[in-house]
């Protein structure tokens, strides 16, 4: 005979608020073109968008490495939001198609059913804006998430003014609250070149274009265009140092690894050595992911370029691998967003041609290589938990930890005498990555550094794995506060099984009964 | 593959119940590898609330001896922390508490009551409209990651082998004992064999003829970006038990489970889902003054749990030579015990230090084969 254990989670979890035909994640080109397509064909569609996102957030370099370079324009959110609808005139043609938007709301979450869990009523996904957080029901996800940046240390870079490739390029686009003048851009694909280009195109300064390795990457017209527009190319050389005062940073070091070093003044070092694709949705709902460096490092297993591993679950631009840079990026995103939309919907649809494959991960090795060799093991690699080079790869705790001697035999290297290189473990020991910004800022480059100094193949390290919230959510705002009574009725601290509880010798005695009448489960230990 | 070599004693799981045995049978001196078929710890012992306050078990008075020397002991830090917070925000709560108290104190394990403003002192975050508490002058809390890896280090520094990313797939006998583990990386020579493995214990068990009844569940917790510390970071109340790390991160689990199955090799994925959000309500109920704190991570991990909830550690019969050890859902904390125990279990047959006779598998002869079927601990398969 089958019962039912009152304190599982069956039957308990909520239903969404509602459930609607297409969930679109991310208003990007990708995401607003899988709405608009969605809609043409008469579904009803949700589209989400984070932005424009939190000052906090923002501060937090969340969703993107925005570096404080932002104008205080981001504290004020209506017109944030008039911003946000400016920059992206396709938001307008969705809404009179009959597309609702949902800006300033991300999705933190996103949950089926499949291994370890079977107990949720419906697929969907869990939303939140800065008051509240819901769920979702879904018959089809679009996940067009877009790509995040990758950060690298280097001495210094733990200050306001360093920032990533996306992250500047939404300060400039989607908000127009950019607060720097001067840019050194470090990397020469065609990443770094679209962003000389748009931050020319607002009038700002380009100082140099700084290439660790000696081949300038990107198109040779593009080079050709900003040289003559001016831009700087410093090839075989790397930054040594970023100077800075209050504000952050005020001028760097450059120089070929082994020195000798020039100072060049700015306000702002944009990364755009690479992006990694926005896969962290998909990684939480357990769809298979592969490492592919010419898509741009960890991706989306699909097939016909928009289906993922999961039924229901598609995805489209950068978020299914990098959909390249400028207007052909673009192009491709949107192309992508619009057959997911037709793939949901079990319309015919051509797959978007593939971007041109990239070495993604040996580029940014080479310059984690470049970068490590200038500096000392004192550069902090992540910021939210203050862990150094030296901390990282010695594998040591951290500093409120005492680190007695037996520890300072042990480093990456004795434990990869025991086995490979597991990103995770190394996250456990020594908190790189474990900090409030998610180790968005770390995550990459954690991983290419223990792949350099264990030289690992690249790419051979097992991705660190998200987990939700995917956004840091304060308890308040997650909390589900119209909590339904089942949920609360078999709650108990630890499975409610009261002879766990009983003291050893009491077992089988009298004193078992009564323990269990009076205490029943919910001991806290 | 690389070859592997035997070992006097094999031990089969590196989660803290398989390393603490294997640290301490290396610091007897004896030959010990520990097999896990993924890194060490990777399992429920890293994924744990660190809680180690068991006062119902056999083990705990030795656990208590043990947990304030384990830093020294092993040459690496666990971040153990002595005494626990228990706060009411209802009189039921209290009433409960009060009780729980009373038991601890009639075991030996002191517990005192807690006004509001006691509590309020030892535990700064917790609201100022709880009812009141008790105060565990036992007991404690540590760091289940780093405490998992400080049992690895500590046996390798006495000699002890660990192999990872080595799933064991069954064992050879012979006259009665078990003569071999054959894994994935090879099969390895034994005299005598620990198996630790978690929720797969009764599928391994099975094969050698014993019956080691268990169900695998998976629990979720979440932590949140850190707070000021509080005097006692081991702070439970209203559904929750947690912990502040000493980073300042509040990490708190409870509530429902879901039972699930896990095959051979283990679970393929330790998803959390959005009961989280019902975690993350009580956690801002219990501590308001944390409620701005953003929620960084969740997790699950997969607990194995037996028919009365209560350990199995049991020297086999037959064949003669083989120790069963599972700790049924709360075996971190116990962890320094249960390493000693299975130690003793090995080299001498007997547990030494106290009387571990109920957690024999003879207990489970008369279960009828569908027990988790009656008791509804079998999973359930909701749309895709
Ligand atoms: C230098 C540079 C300049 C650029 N200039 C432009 C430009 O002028 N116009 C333009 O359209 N694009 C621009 N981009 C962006 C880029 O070219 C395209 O975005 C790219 O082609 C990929 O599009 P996408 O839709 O896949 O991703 P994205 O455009 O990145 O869109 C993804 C969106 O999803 C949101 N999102 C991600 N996760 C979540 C979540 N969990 N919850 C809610 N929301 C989420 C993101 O915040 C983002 O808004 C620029 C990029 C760079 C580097
Ligand atoms: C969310 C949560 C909260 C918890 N809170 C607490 C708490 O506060 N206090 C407390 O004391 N306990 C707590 N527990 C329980 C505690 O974590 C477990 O009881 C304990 O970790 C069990 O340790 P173990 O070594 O016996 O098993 P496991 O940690 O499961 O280790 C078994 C190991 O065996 C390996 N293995 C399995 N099969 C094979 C095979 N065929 N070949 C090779 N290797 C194999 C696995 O990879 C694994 O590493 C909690 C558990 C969870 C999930």
């Amino acid at each position: 005979m089958s019962a039912v254990d009152p304190h599982a989670l069956n039957g308990k979890l909520p239903r969404p608020e509602r459930t609607v035909e297409v969930l679109v994640i991310g208003a990007g080109p990708a995401g607003t073109a899988a709405a608009i397509a969605a809609a043409k064909l008469g579904a009803q569609v949700l589209l989400v968008d984070e932005n424009p996102v939190s000052a906090g957030l923002m501060g937090l370099d969340t969703p993107l490495y925005f570096g404080g370079r932002m104008t205080s324009a981001v504290q004020r959110q209506a017109r944030m939001i008039e911003q946000v609808f400016a920059a992206n005139p396709d938001l307008e043609t969705a809404m009179e198609l009959g597309v609702e938007i949902a800006l300033a709301t991300c999705a933190w979450g996103a949950f089926v059913n499949g291994p370890g869990v079977g107990t949720l009523p419906e697929p969907m996904v869990g939303l939140a804006d800065e008051d509240r957080a819901w769920l979702v029901g879904f018959k089809s996800l679009i996940l067009a998430t877009g790509a995040r940046d990758i950060a690298l240390s280097f001495p210094g870079w733990d200050q306001p003014g360093v920032m990533g490739a996306n992250g500047l390029a939404a300060l400039l686009d989607r908000y127009d609250a950019f607060a720097g003048r001067r840019i050194v851009i470090l990397g020469s694909g065609d990443l770094a070149l679209d962003t000389a280009r748009r931050a020319l195109a607002r009038g700002l300064d380009v100082v140099a274009i700084v290439e660790a390795l000696d081949e300038i990457q990107g198109a040779p017209d593009r080079v050709e265009t900003l040289k003559n527009q001016g831009v700087e190319f410093l090839t075989g050389q790397v930054i040594h140092r970023a100077l800075g005062g209050l504000d952050g940073v005020e001028r760097v070091e450059i120089g070929p690894v082994g020195g000798p070093v020039r100072t060049l003044d700015c306000d702002t070092v944009c990364l755009a050595i690479g992006l990694a694709p926005a896969i962290e949705l998909l990684n939480v709902l357990g769809g298979a992911l592969t490492m592919d460096p010419g898509r741009g490092g960890h991706v989306p297993v699909v097939t016909d370029a928009v289906r993922t591993s999961l039924v229901h679950v598609y995805v489209s631009g950068d978020a299914a691998g990098l959909a390249g840079a400028g207007e052909a990026g673009i192009a491709r995103a949107a192309a992508q967003g619009e057959a997911a939309a037709r793939a949901a919907l079990g319309a015919a649809f051509e797959p978007a041609a593939p971007a041109p494959s990239i070495d993604a991960i040996a580029y940014q090795l080479a310059w984690t290589r470049a970068l490590m060799s200038v500096g000392s093991d004192a550069v902090m690699v992540c910021q939210c938990e203050e862990v150094t080079r030296g901390d990282l790869l010695g594998v040591q705790p951290p500093r409120y930890l005492d680190r007695p001697e037996r520890l300072a035999a042990r480093d990456i290297h004795s434990l990869t005498a025991d086995g490979p290189v597991n990103q995770d473990q190394i996250k456990r020991l020594t908190r790189a990555c474990m900090g409030a910004c998610q180790a968005r800022r770390c995550r990459e480059q954690v991983a290419l550094i223990l792949t350099a100094a264990t030289q690992s193949p690249a790419g051979a390290i097992p991705l660190a794995g998200f987990r939700a919230p995917v956004r840091p959510l304060p308890l308040k705002v997650l909390a589900d506060w119209g909590e339904a009574a089942e949920m609360g009725a078999g709650w108990d601290v630890w499975f409610g099984i009261p002879e766990q509880w009983i003291p050893y010798r009491d077992i089988g005695t009298e004193r078992a009964a009564m323990h269990i009448a009076i205490l029943g489960g919910d001991m806290h230990l | 593959m690389t070859p592997s070599k035997g070992a006097s004693v094999v031990i089969v799981g590196g989660g803290v119940t398989g390393l603490s045995a294997g640290w301490q049978l290396a610091r007897a001196g004896c030959d010990v590898v520990v097999v896990d078929k993924g890194v060490i710890g990777y399992e429920a012992s890293s994924r744990n609330g660190g809680g180690a306050s068991h006062y119902h078990s056999p083990l705990f008075a030795e656990e208590q001896r043990m947990w304030p020397l384990m830093d020294e002991l092993l040459g690496y830090p666990t971040e153990y922390r002595r005494e626990r917070v228990i706060v009411a925000l209802t009189d039921a709560q209290l009433t409960h508490y009060h009780y729980m108290a009373a038991m601890f104190n009639e075991l030996g394990y002191t517990a005192e009551h807690l006004d509001v403003k006691q509590a309020l002192e030892m535990a700064p975050l917790v609201s100022d409209r709880i009812l009141g508490g008790i105060h565990l002058k036992f007991g404690g809390q540590a760091n289940p990651q780093r405490t998992v890896q400080a049992y690895g280090w500590a046996m390798q520094d006495h000699g002890g082998r660990l192999l990872q990313n080595a799933q064991v797939s069954g064992f050879e006998t012979a006259g009665g004992k078990v003569t071999a583990v054959v894994t994935s990386r090879g099969t390895l020579g034994c005299d005598a064999l620990v198996i630790a493995a978690g929720p797969q214990t009764e599928g391994l068990a099975a094969q050698l003829g014993a019956f080691a009844p268990m169900a695998p569940a998976r629990a979720e917790m979440i932590v949140t970006e850190p707070a000021p510390l509080m005097p006692i970071g081991g702070v439970d109340g209203n559904g929750l038990y947690g912990r502040q790390t000493l980073r300042g991160n509040l990490a708190y689990g409870g509530g429902p489970h879901e039972w699930i199955e896990v095959g051979e090799a283990g679970p393929s994925a330790r998803p959390t889902t959005p009961l989280m959000r019902n975690l993350a309500r009580r956690v801002a109920e219990l501590l308001p003054k944390a409620e701005h704190l953003r929620v960084i991570r969740s997790w699950a991990g997969v607990i194995e749990t037996t028919p009365d909830g209560r350990p199995i550690l049991d020297r086999l019969k037959a064949p003669d030579n083989v120790v069963l050890a599972s700790m049924s859902g709360v075996g971190f904390g116990l962890s320094p015990a249960s390493g000693h125990a299975i130690c003793d279990l090995v080299l001498e047959g007997r547990c030494t230090f106290t009387d571990i006779d109920k957690f024999g598998i003879d207990r489970f002869a008369d279960l009828p084969a569908d027990w988790r079927l009656s008791r509804g601990w079998t999973p359930v398969s909701g749309p895709v």
